[in-house]
């Protein structure tokens, strides 16, 4: 054990596969920890896979923690927890960031409740800076600024914990960017034993269900994307042929996610998938910041809004004021008809 | 569905500013929220977690109690709660228990369920629509040191001390089966919540806090006195019961904005950074031109 001071990423896998978001967390606490000269260590639980620390190290680990112990086998709570919680309070980590998926989102606040720790959840940001407490007149140097769109989404909040540790944050996919892998780095592979306790297996998983996601937002180059402002599911049926003709895919809204037009898995946003593609089409969303947090980096975003005020137009890149409905097949008849063109043409 | 004794269900409710329809100045000098700028309701989730212990109950018997912490007019989820279904409802209500972030909640909830005392299942909304933390749930059941369900999507048995449900996933699904008492949270794809019973709503509709009475009285002067009101009140068990921070013995450390270890440093306000832009009239010739442009700059191909 050194007296080094550290940031956590908890790992998680399936499959024998590492889950991006928890590749892009070691790349985000590389840089962090750049800046502290803090160690990173990735937290490894589960049977089998030691080959998995390897990849964890490329992408920026200097330490992997691995509990190998058959009772890890797959995710469950209170067993994947024990081994946090332990190993946390021998080690006392700073920072502590897990992704924002099911499980990530189960795991971080059983593991923050014990440590009685401040958790974040869906940061969109996270930077390192002091915080000034006037009712002690100290200076806290050094935390983490856990950034994230805070009610209604009107505003910006930067959270930290000057007390506790450590600081723990929750990110979604795609938030950060995954870091090349470096297959030169080194680091140490160090097996914890997992000390547990009968109540940890209270629950048993009795079967488990993959579906293999068909949806591809996070690397589709185009996305054509749905709101509030499309008014049924034949409108909405236009956002697919407009994508098909674009070879891109369909993305929506959390309200469009709401009113029952498309599938979760399809919200793009702060807590749905973050986005980078070379063209964003926002039909009928009005552009609160959490959608906004998951799509402003988009190379051209076209906007198409009845309600000439309504934010998606500041950061968009063409503006169109009108109805969904009428300018989506504008779209797709101007696009056949190039593509008819150019047939002619050759 | 194998016979079993009854089971006690404790429901966490809370309720939320309606972030669908935002007002300005909702947030306060000190980082925490102005609620009163906002209409309120029932989380959408917690409502989920109603049905499915209403349910439960029907199918196993027992009781439905219902907790929330907030203001006093968070009493109305509450009278909502009992014309959905549950037995019991109590708030929690404390100036102590402001500013609270989902750690210092989640103390208050502990403390509150231990005073209810017996419990066999606690069910919570997955996650509430004013913080989309998803971490209340999980932190009560820890504190209480139960095992959680979290994403709960449909309970499949109840038998013999235990609870097989399934969990909706964003990658599948899995079904778990756990020892009892545990706690689930519940996702919105888990039921369609019952409408209020109009039977209940009248039989339940003076159903109020006692801060709530004099404002009752003066909505019903055939209560000639207030000790009449209280004594119609108390015959008809129509009393929602209120519990302060001394009430569950949460101790000001812990509880409240003193109680939680997240502080906010600042909140900015949302600057959009200008872009290049261009408005694009909504006709065809206009449409066709942007097309071109794109397919010029290789944005479409």
């Amino acid at each position: 054990m050194t007296g080094q001071k550290s940031i956590w990423v908890f790992i998680e896998h399936t499959d024998g596969r590492i889950a991006d978001v928890s590749l892009e967390l070691t790349g985000k606490a590389r840089d962090l920890a750049g800046q502290l000269g803090y160690e990173v260590v990735g937290l490894l639980c589960g049977h089998g896979v030691e080959e998995l620390a390897r990849e964890v190290v490329c992408h920026g680990a200097d330490r992997v923690l691995l509990a190998d112990h058959p009772q890890l086998a797959q995710y469950r709570t209170l067993p994947y927890a024990r081994v946090a919680i332990s190993e946390a309070r021998r080690r006392k980590p700073e920072i502590f960031l897990v992704g924002g998926t099911p499980n990530g989102r189960d795991f971080a606040p059983r593991v923050a409740s014990a440590l009685r720790c401040g958790l974040t959840a869906d940061c969109t940001d996270l930077q390192i800076g002091d915080y000034y407490l006037k009712r002690e007149d100290r200076t806290y140097e050094n935390l983490l600024y856990q950034i994230r769109p805070a009610f209604g989404g009107n505003l910006i909040a930067t959270i930290v914990n000057p007390n506790t540790r450590p600081q723990m944050a929750t990110v979604r996919e795609g938030v950060m960017r995954m870091p090349p892998a470096d297959r030169s780095r080194t680091g140490v592979v160090e097996p914890v034993t997992p000390e547990f306790e009968p109540g940890d297996f209270a629950l048993e998983v009795l079967s488990r269900q993959v579906r293999h996601s068909t949806v591809k937002l996070k690397d589709a180059a185009v996305i054509v994307s749905g709101g509030a402002g499309i008014s049924d599911a034949e409108e909405f049926a236009l956002l697919r042929d407009l994508a098909n003709l674009l070879g891109g895919e369909v993305g929506a809204s959390r309200a469009a996610v709401d009113a029952g037009m498309i599938g979760r898995e399809f919200q793009v946003g702060q807590t749905g998938t973050t986005v980078r593609p070379r063209l964003y089409i926002a039909a009928g969303i009005s552009g609160a910041i959490q959608h906004r947090a998951g799509m402003d980096q988009s190379s051209k975003i076209i906007a198409i809004n009845t309600d000439p005020t309504a934010p998606m137009f500041q950061i968009a890149h063409y503006r169109i004021v009108g109805d969904a409905g009428e300018v989506l097949p504008m779209i797709i008849k101007a696009l056949r008809e190039r593509s008819m063109d150019q047939r002619e043409a050759e | 569905m194998t016979d079993s004794r009854p089971i006690d269900i404790v429901v966490l409710a809370k309720q939320v500013p309606d972030t669908h329809n935002i007002t300005g100045d909702v947030m306060t000098k000190d980082g925490t929220m102005n609620r009163n700028a906002l209409s309120a309701i029932f989380n959408p989730e917690d409502l989920n977690a109603l049905e499915m212990a209403v349910q439960i109950k029907e199918r196993h018997g027992g009781t439905v109690t219902v907790i929330t912490m907030g203001p006093p007019k968070a009493a109305n989820i509450l009278r909502e709660s009992l014309w959905r279904g549950a037995d019991k409802v109590i708030l929690l209500t404390d100036r102590k228990f402001a500013g609270a972030d989902t750690l210092a909640t989640s103390v208050a909830l502990q403390k509150a369920i231990e005073k209810i005392g017996r419990y066999d299942l606690i069910l919570a909304g997955r996650q509430a629509i004013d913080g989309d933390t998803a971490q209340v749930g999980p932190q009560t059941a820890e504190k209480l040191g139960i095992p959680q369900i979290t994403y709960a999507e449909s309970v499949l048995e109840i038998a013999d001390g235990r609870i097989t449900a399934q969990r909706a996933l964003d990658s599948g699904s899995e079904i778990v089966r756990c020892q009892m008492p545990c706690l689930l949270t519940v996702v919105g794809s888990a039921n369609t919540p019952r409408p209020p019973s109009v039977r209940r709503q009248i039989a339940l509709k003076l159903a109020a806090t006692p801060g709530e009475h004099a404002a009752l009285r003066k909505q019903w002067p055939e209560f000639e006195t207030q000790a009449a009101l209280e004594a119609y009140l108390v015959a008809h068990d129509l009393r929602i019961p209120v519990w302060t921070a001394d009430d569950i013995g949460a101790t000001d450390g812990i509880i409240g904005l003193a109680g939680s270890p997240t502080q906010v440093h600042k909140i900015n306000f949302v600057v959009l950074e200008s872009t290049e832009s261009k408005t694009v009239q909504p006709t065809p010739d206009a449409i066709a031109a942007m097309v071109a442009e794109l397919v010029h700059e290789y944005i479409v191909g």
